[in-house]
């Protein structure tokens, strides 16, 4: 063997043993599991039983199943309100705080505080804020004379009420991905605008938003994907409930696998989520035109 | 920052938009701390007040002692830094591998990779927990801490970016002293990437720390709960009891409040690099 390709052999096994723990969880952690959960899919296998091959049944099942119809729907809705008030609210913080302000590290360390708190314990707070009769916020209301609603036991409020919480949580971390972006704008831009006369209103949209847009597209990516895997929250908050108002894919996949122990099912659903997900990521890529990326 | 700066006028709006969010972000936390200082009957106190009279400091005791908060602490704890521990040693190895190493199929595994991060983790959550319960791992601290440890595609994604980027001059002479690659990696390459070290850290820690999901779906001994299950337990168990409920809130919180307050530095930039590099 010439020395050379005994040189390229050690090399390749060096690699290999640099690559290989991730590999071997690569291979039993994610995709052993995916091809399982794809056959399991196919399958009727509730806990304690032996499975039964039943085709596309526990697919053809959700198109006609009430109550999937309906978390899909929420869980839309969800994204729909979490993901525009996040977007909006956190690049309006950056904005705020991307200039010359004294204490401007300390208000960036609060807006981030509520960021690494966990989202349990945070979700008792929230219940607590939100308790109808006593709760802080329906107190605060009541002593300018308005009646709050039960936020999370009225059918409309319930998923507003999750959504304002979760959109609390996630200003921080957003608007520290929009300042990083900011950042890189360069102020020659905003210095030729201003000798052009451009009121700061024309900088924001003919500058700043499209020179931002690469963060922005980040960022709505990245809600959208967390959003469609919302579980927390609602499971402390209200257990999917009034009658299903805050009940989410991923609670509905947790109660399917956990609670009623069919796992074929549950893995089906598991498995829409995936393609949804999926879909939605590459639509958003295929129409990401009005992403700026030449800066 | 712009410590001599003057006050221009113009500046006082913003600062008043600025106080009244940072009231929004905080007042959470305060109402939290308030109502755990107050007796069951203050509690209902009509305007409600925030300064509790009289201070009730039982409901902390009541809290710690009524579930094993002080073991959901270190068993979160233990989860937490061993997670954190291997998975920055695995992704490492990997990531220098992708970025500065020649092998076979090279190109076709990381794009298997980066694959794997589109796969959201429910998908593999009910076959790994049917596969853990055939081999007895069911209320054991294993699932929560070997596959995240074995499979970080996002680790490897990050430091793989990172290291690409340091130039291969400082490896070279290295290797003309001798050095075989696991020394290269570990003397050269991995103090050279302590930033994103850093910032991969603090995220896998607070990720696997504040981790729901798993453990709910594992742990069944009130011995083996993490915090955030154990804070479940409480709401269940104490539904109308807030005073205990915001205590035992507050005792999960505290500790990494106060991290965040002293590293908060090391919190955002870790954003900015992880969220802009990856």
């Amino acid at each position: 063997m010439s020395t050379l390709t005994r040189r390229r052999l050690k090399d390749n096994a060096w690699a290999y043993l640099f690559i290989a723990p991730q590999m071997l969880g690569l291979i039993l952690f994610i995709v052993g599991p995916v091809l399982f959960a794809f056959g399991i899919s196919f399958m009727r296998w509730d806990i304690g039983t032996s499975p039964v091959w039943i085709g596309f049944a526990n697919y053809s099942k959700q198109m006609t199943d009430p109550v999937f119809w309906k978390v899909l729907r929420n869980t839309g809705l969800f994204a729909l309100l979490h993901i525009p008030l996040t977007v909006v609210g956190s690049l309006a913080l950056a904005l705020l705080l991307n200039r010359n302000l004294r204490g401007k590290m300390i208000f960036r360390a609060v807006y981030f505080t509520p960021v690494v708190t966990s989202a349990v314990a945070v979700a008792l707070v929230w219940t607590w804020l939100y308790n109808p009769n006593y709760g802080l916020i329906n107190s605060a209301l009541s002593s300018v004379g308005i009646q709050g609603p039960g936020w999370l036991t009225d059918m409309n409020w319930a998923l507003p009420s999750i959504v304002i919480m979760t959109v609390w949580q996630a200003l921080g971390y957003n608007m520290i991905l929009f300042l990083a972006g900011l950042q890189g704008v360069p102020s020659h831009l905003y210095e030729a605008a201003k000798i052009d006369g451009a009121s700061s209103w024309q900088r924001l949209l003919k500058i700043t938003l499209p020179m931002i847009s690469p963060t922005t597209f980040f960022v709505v990516i990245m809600l959208l994907i967390g959003s469609m895997q919302v579980f927390s929250e609602p499971y402390m908050m209200t257990r999917g409930g009034p009658a299903d108002a805050t009940n989410v894919v991923v609670l509905h996949i947790f109660n399917t696998a956990f609670q009623f122990f069919r796992m074929g099912e549950a893995s089906a659903i598991s498995f829409i989520l995936f393609v949804i997900i999926l879909v939605i990521t590459l639509i958003q890529f295929k129409f990401s035109k009005w992403v700026n990326y030449d800066v | 920052m712009s410590s001599s700066r003057k006050f221009p006028l113009s500046t006082i709006p913003i600062y008043v938009l600025l106080v009244i969010g940072a009231g929004v972000m905080i007042l959470p936390f305060l109402w939290m701390i308030s109502t755990s200082l107050k007796g069951q009957g203050s509690m209902f106190d009509y305007p409600p007040r925030l300064i509790p009279r009289p201070v009730q400091w039982d409901n902390y005791y009541r809290a710690w002692t009524t579930l094993p908060v002080g073991l959901a602490y270190l068993n979160s704890l233990k989860i937490a830094l061993l997670v954190t521990a291997g998975s920055l040693l695995t992704s490492s190895m990997a990531g220098y591998a992708f970025a500065k190493m020649k092998f076979l199929a090279k190109q076709p595994l990381f794009v298997v990779l980066l694959m794997t991060m589109m796969i959201p983790g429910q998908v593999t959550l009910i076959p790994m927990f049917m596969w853990f319960s055939q081999i007895n791992w069911v209320d054991t601290h294993w699932p929560l801490i070997l596959p995240p440890i074995l499979s970080n595609a996002f680790g490897v994604f990050l430091l793989r970016q990172f290291m690409a980027a340091i130039p291969n001059e400082l490896e070279d002479a290295g290797k003309i002293d001798g050095l075989n690659p696991w020394q290269s990696y570990w003397k050269i390459m991995l103090p050279n990437c302590k930033p994103a070290l850093a910032a991969l850290g603090i995220f896998t820690f607070m990720g696997n720390w504040n981790n729901f999901l798993t453990p709910l779906i594992y742990l069944n001994d009130q011995n083996k709960f993490t915090l955030p299950l154990i804070i479940s337990s409480f709401k269940g168990l104490y539904t109308t009891d807030w005073p205990l409920l915001m205590a035992a809130s507050c005792i999960s919180l505290v500790p990494v409040l106060i991290v965040y307050l002293f590293a908060q530095r090391y919190f955002i930039e870790g954003i900015t690099l992880s969220g802009l590099k990856g």
